[in-house]
């Protein structure tokens, strides 16, 4: 008889959260501290969504997204998860770029760019200035109209080398694109340009590890290999869900799937109005990436050459060429022993944006091979920085879209969530459908670390909000 | 409550969420964003606080009250008048 992946779950709950990627484990914590009966329900059998690792044969650890996340997730952390782990979180000392544009390296923050952009590029000190405090103005009720590429083009003219300079680390770190709406691009620059790029020291399996071992104080439930079936909906109301065949009730659930997913697949486009069906069709879905995990045998060491490596053979930064199968662009993370303290061992993980097209209708042999051709491809890219690399590798392994697509369960495997419009139809669920939430991957500004983490606080705001007034209105017709 | 317990319990929650801020020397006709370094999360913390300690519902558009400690004491005191700290 398989194992009851639900024993011991009670029948009804305040909330159920469905997924644990960061937002959706966020919320959950911040839920069950303020007192409701919480269910976290994960279909994978580790938490943590992206925020994830894997362990191989020969003491290796790879983690798939750690580095880095802008200082605003040291409060964060402090805030809505505790000052241990707060306190985990270290600086990244140097991101490095080499194209055929520019070989920069620089401490990521905005006295060092400033500086760059000065000596390097030649830009007047005032129009920095004014550059910067013009993203920094950005805020989320602006006005979509304007582009990344129309403020680079307003600041920088005709200067695709800056543009490439600005634009690639934020590529990788959210998904946004030169065409996508300014304040995408803006919000996550400027968060970076505070202070520099941040990572967690004892990596991702020590967090998850912590925050699972607060959310368990905390009084959340959680449920590993626990992939849900349906969200259950009566007249316009959310009541549960189905997981293994059960039903369990809920006054509200917060799905941490993908927005798409959420109305697709977990309710049904027919619980939906037509207007909000029309809306939802609309919504793009950003791209998804490559990885190859390099470990590097034991007793093997590699030269710091920074923590993010920014490389590319393309002569310029365009949108298509990123995201191209053939590779001319990567980011390279670099995990040093300091990383993980006590350890001695030393990991490379090199990502590429990709998309899913180009990878779901290989045959089984051509996956395989091109696979192989990924791996092959990075190390020479690699080389470069980490002579004789090939001689210090004892684990290779690639992950392609249809990797992230098994693991995450995301459409097309998209590991930045949608693009902006998706924002909307989040926020716009529980008008829908009541007792319906979602956090998770929208509108790139939601996304990644910080963006995950705090959508997951202002959902979690929504829900108390709902459950309050609910009270609220039981007490009145308690009240003779 | 009255209107300086109103400011205490304001003080109290403003504390918690900026733990190393000293709010007792906090101006209350300066911007407590400038003050204590808040940020938009920073006052949805603050909003979801009166409501879990004092079961007050502050709408989206009147968060611009809470921009300066006297302004939060006039919008929250009428409110808070009949309240006591939830137990």
């Amino acid at each position: 008889m398989a194992k009851n992946w639900l024993k011991g779950a009670k029948t009804f709950y305040d909330t159920i959260v469905i997924g644990s990627g960061l937002a959706g484990m966020t919320a959950a914590n911040k839920m069950a501290k303020l007192g409701y009966s919480v269910l976290l329900l994960e279909h994978h059998y580790n938490l943590g969504g992206l925020a994830t690792w894997f362990k191989r044969k020969g003491g290796h650890i790879l983690d798939i997204s750690l580095h880095g996340f802008p200082i605003g997730m040291i409060k964060s952390l402090r805030k809505y998860w505790t000052k241990d782990i707060a306190d985990s979180v270290i600086r990244l000392r140097k991101v490095q770029f080499d194209n055929p544009q520019f070989n920069i390296e620089t401490s990521f923050d905005k006295v060092d760019f400033t500086n760059i952009l000065r000596e390097r590029f030649g830009v007047l000190k005032e129009t920095i200035d004014e550059f910067f405090a013009t993203l920094r103005a950005m805020n989320f009720y602006d006005k979509l109209t304007i582009s990344t590429q129309e403020v680079f083009e307003k600041f920088f003219p005709g200067r695709t080398d800056i543009h490439r300079f600005l634009m690639e680390p934020i590529t990788y770190a959210n998904g946004s694109t030169l065409e996508d709406p300014a304040i995408t691009y803006g919000i996550v620059f400027s968060n970076f340009m505070d202070k520099g790029v941040y990572t967690f020291e004892g990596g991702t399996n020590t967090l998850i590890k912590k925050m699972k071992a607060e959310m368990l104080k905390n009084g959340v439930d959680i449920h590993t290999h626990c992939p849900v079936d349906k969200i259950l909906v009566d007249d316009k109301k959310v009541t549960g869900v189905r997981v293994h065949g059960q039903d369990i009730g809920a006054r509200a659930v917060l799905s941490n799937s993908n927005i798409l997913s959420t109305v697709h697949k977990l309710v049904g486009d027919e619980h939906f109005s037509d207007e909000f069906m029309d809306e939802v069709k609309a919504v793009r879905l950003n791209n998804s990436s490559c990885q190859v995990y390099i470990g590097i045998k034991k007793g093997e060491t590699i030269d710091y050459v920074g923590d993010l490596l920014f490389t590319s053979t393309a002569p310029e930064f365009d949108t298509e060429s990123i995201l191209s199968k053939d590779v001319t662009s990567r980011s390279f993370s670099f995990y040093y022993p300091h990383i993980r303290p006590g350890s001695d061992r030393y990991a490379i993980v090199s990502s590429t944006n990709a998309k899913y097209e180009d990878w779901a209708d290989l045959s089984e042999e051509e996956y395989l091979k091109e696979k192989d051709h990924l791996i092959e491809t990075t190390l020479d890219a690699l080389e470069k920085y980490v002579p004789n690399i090939r001689n210090k590798v004892d684990h290779l392994e690639a992950a392609t879209p249809k990797t992230f697509k098994r693991y995450t369960l995301h459409p097309s495997g998209t590991s930045f969530g949608t693009k902006f419009e998706g924002l909307k139809i989040s926020q716009d669920l529980p008008k829908q459908i009541e007792g319906l939430f979602h956090a998770g991957s929208v509108g790139i500004i939601m996304s990644g670390w910080l963006g995950a983490a705090n959508y997951g606080v202002i959902v979690a705001n929504e829900v108390d909000k709902m459950l309050r007034s609910q009270e609220v209105d039981s007490l009145a017709t308690a009240t003779p | 409550m009255d209107k300086e317990k109103v400011r205490t319990a304001i003080l109290d929650i403003i504390a918690d969420i900026a733990p190393d801020e000293d709010v007792s020397s906090v101006d209350d006709d300066v911007k407590l964003r400038d003050q204590f370094n808040l940020d938009s999360m920073d006052f949805l913390d603050i909003v979801m606080e009166l409501r879990k300690r004092f079961n007050i519902e502050v709408p989206e558009e009147d968060y611009e009250h809470l921009i300066t400690m006297s302004s939060c004491i006039s919008y929250l005191s009428p409110l808070m008048k009949d309240r006591q700290l939830a137990s």
